[in-house]
């Protein structure tokens, strides 16, 4: 057999890596920042968040279309991922601040009266006065980058290796994702978790030791590497489905007491795509919450993960590029829709008020996609190539 | 000549019904036995618990030259040890091709890792067309298995099975729904994969055991009723009595 390179195989990776770079050079050539100024430094954030729940679409189409597991608990890699970056981005601004406020005192402040200052600073609105061992680490942005991948993968981990070695499947492994992203949700709500209760972590879009960078450009660079961390986590996530891994992950889908009896450990199989799909969506919330600003525990409420499973299902399940698609189109459209700016409908006798009905709207089209279209919106490049491209 | 597989004294019930009752069997490394007995004699069972599917309540099953247990065993362990098991309806990945389905089953490192790192070579592309030939599908490689007819099905099942290299070879009810060219094929193959390796048919279709002309087992409530050729077994009271007599 002739080997072709892997993206003359799969040019679809391609198609999507040149649109992602097109999009990305546009709107920074229309960034107030870098460009003209038709994309509002606002928009620039929607468009660099999106990116990032594109991102998490990516990896939840590997687990559910790829490998067949409806994962409801994928938003609480995603919260994890913000929350282990907000840490950093709070502990180091709050210090800066603090340390500047000392300084004006006649007394060099000791070590212990800095961290001291900064613990009342950031947890006095949840009444501690030290600083929570889970925060021991949050001085070094080292460190908790580390823990953006360890904390989700390391939890992906273990909840997989319980869940998949007592063969627990199908909608009861659906009910248990979500029992865990509720679960930690609720403990994350709690005032003495040590993560400010349902306060969450604010004030993330301001980079410490960049005050003088302004929000516009900052803007710019977070949709660089919301951009940047797409392409290679797609590429990547393409080159793992496209090979004889790729084989085996759709094979356990379709019949896992099959692939057992040719002798593959699918707990195995099942525990790698589990656990790099986490770590995939803890990046791509590391990236999104400094552009959001804000994080809170009802980020990894269940709902945040069904609508993520509503968008790869209708852009397409089982193919990579429809999950982008979906979480694109959908997302976006959510926004313009609940934002408050779309033009009600006029009835006779009735306004169809779009705040109020478009979950309606978006609850009816998840099921007609489900029962009319179950290849979703990337089932239209069927029409163009004969047979779907796999990647 | 020492058993490739010994199963001795194994018992299971389910909700306190005996599908198997100090059950033994062995077979040697090179040998074509068939398995029969009516519905219900235990023949799955036997089957489940051989390839690691369900444990035995009591009983042992050791395996090859170092007699390993297999109880302690899952199915991917198992079938890593030799055992294919041939299932009664064809069972293929329909989503891919004929030779994505092949390259699965072909003898390989089985751990997600070392399955990461596998590229298709000179070799192994000569294995798959090799396969698909034996099977007659050779034409059929880029096909979906899901396009195959129900006959076709079945061969790239067993070419699967080969693919594996296993030592021993358990098939469930080959003959169910083929036709009768088809049958010839079955038989013919199976007969010569027995020329290499350990192979038990579980069939209750007297003729085409007939056609096997081996070794045949005779289960009956979970027991081994009678054991030898088939002309020895049919002549059996006990069987006769089992098969005819009610």
């Amino acid at each position: 057999m002739t080997r072709t390179p892997f993206i003359l195989r799969n040019p679809s990776v391609l198609i999507v890596l040149a649109g992602l770079a097109v999009f990305t050079v546009a709107v920074t050539l229309l960034s107030q920042a870098y460009g003209t100024g038709a994309v509002p430094t606002s928009m620039v954030k929607v468009l660099g968040k999106t990116l990032c729940l594109a991102l998490a679409a990516v990896a939840m189409d590997l687990v559910w279309g790829y490998l067949g597991i409806l994962s409801l608990g994928q938003m609480a890699f995603f919260a994890l991922g913000g929350y282990m970056i907000g840490q950093w981005l709070m502990y180091a601004r709050t210090e800066g601040i603090v340390a500047a406020q000392l300084a004006q005192g006649p007394i060099p402040a000791t070590a212990q009266e800095l961290q001291d200052a900064v613990t009342n600073q950031i947890f006095g609105v949840v009444g501690a006065s030290e600083l929570p061992l889970v925060w021991s680490f949050a001085h070094s942005l080292t460190l908790q980058l580390i823990l953006v991948l360890a904390v989700p993968g390391l939890l992906a981990l273990v909840f997989g290796w319980l869940a998949f070695r007592s063969r627990v499947n199908g909608v009861y492994l659906s009910i248990l994702t979500q029992a865990m992203t509720l679960a930690l949700a609720l403990w994350l709500f709690q005032n003495d978790s040590g993560f400010r209760g349902n306060n969450g972590l604010s004030g993330l879009q301001n980079l410490p030791g960049l005050d003088h960078v302004d929000q516009a450009t900052l803007s710019v660079w977070f949709l660089w590497a919301s951009a940047a961390a797409l392409a290679l986590f797609y590429a990547l996530a393409a080159w793992l489905v496209s090979g004889k891994f790729g084989s085996v992950v759709r094979a356990i889908r379709d019949d896992e007491t099959r692939v057992r009896f040719l002798g593959y450990p699918v707990e195995g199989f099942k525990l790698v795509v589990f656990t790099l799909a986490a770590m995939i969506t803890a990046v791509a919330g590391a990236l999104y919450y400094p552009q959001a600003g804000i994080i809170n525990p009802a980020e990894m409420m269940p709902i945040a993960s069904i609508y993520l499973a509503v968008w790869v299902a209708i852009g397409g399940r089982g193919r990579l590029y429809g999950a982008v698609i979906g979480a694109v189109v959908v997302s976006l459209l959510s926004s313009w829709f609940t934002g408050g700016r779309a033009p009600s409908i006029h009835l006779p006798g009735y306004v169809v008020n779009w705040v109020d009905w478009w979950q309606v709207a978006l609850g009816l089209s998840f099921v007609l996609v489900t029962l009319y279209a179950p290849k979703g919106i990337a089932g239209v490049f069927d029409l163009f190539s004969r047979r779907g491209d796999r990647a | 000549m020492s058993a490739l597989l010994e199963v001795s004294g194994i018992s299971k019930s389910f909700d306190g019904f005996k599908a198997i009752n100090n059950l033994s069997f062995s077979i040697n490394a090179v040998e074509l036995r068939a398995v029969i007995g009516p519905n219900g004699a235990g023949k799955t069972t036997f089957m489940d618990i051989v390839t690691g599917k369900t444990r035995p309540d009591a009983g042992e099953v050791l395996w090859g030259d170092g007699s390993k247990s297999l109880l302690k065993m899952n199915e991917a362990q198992i079938a890593r040890e030799g055992i294919g098991r041939k299932f009664q309806r064809p069972t293929v990945f329909e989503d891919q091709s004929v030779a994505d389905n092949l390259i699965m089953a072909l003898k390989a490192d089985r751990s997600p890792f070392a399955v990461l790192r596998w590229r298709p070579t000179a070799e192994s592309g000569a294995r798959v067309a090799e396969l698909a030939a034996e099977v007659g599908l050779a034409d059929q490689l880029p096909r979906l298995a899901g396009e195959l007819s129900h006959g076709q099905k079945q061969w790239l099942e067993i070419g699967m099975l080969l693919a594996q290299e296993p030592r021993l070879l358990l098939v469930d009810e080959p003959a169910a729904g083929m036709t009768l060219a088809e049958r010839e094929q079955t038989t013919t193959l199976l007969c010569r994969l027995a020329e290499t390796r350990a192979v038990v048919v579980v069939e209750h279709d007297m003729d085409f055991v007939r056609r096997l002309n081996c070794r045949v087992t005779v289960l009956h409530q979970g027991s081994v009723l009678a054991e030898g050729s088939l002309d020895h077994v049919t002549r059996n009271p006990d069987v006769i009595d089992v098969y005819l007599g009610r």
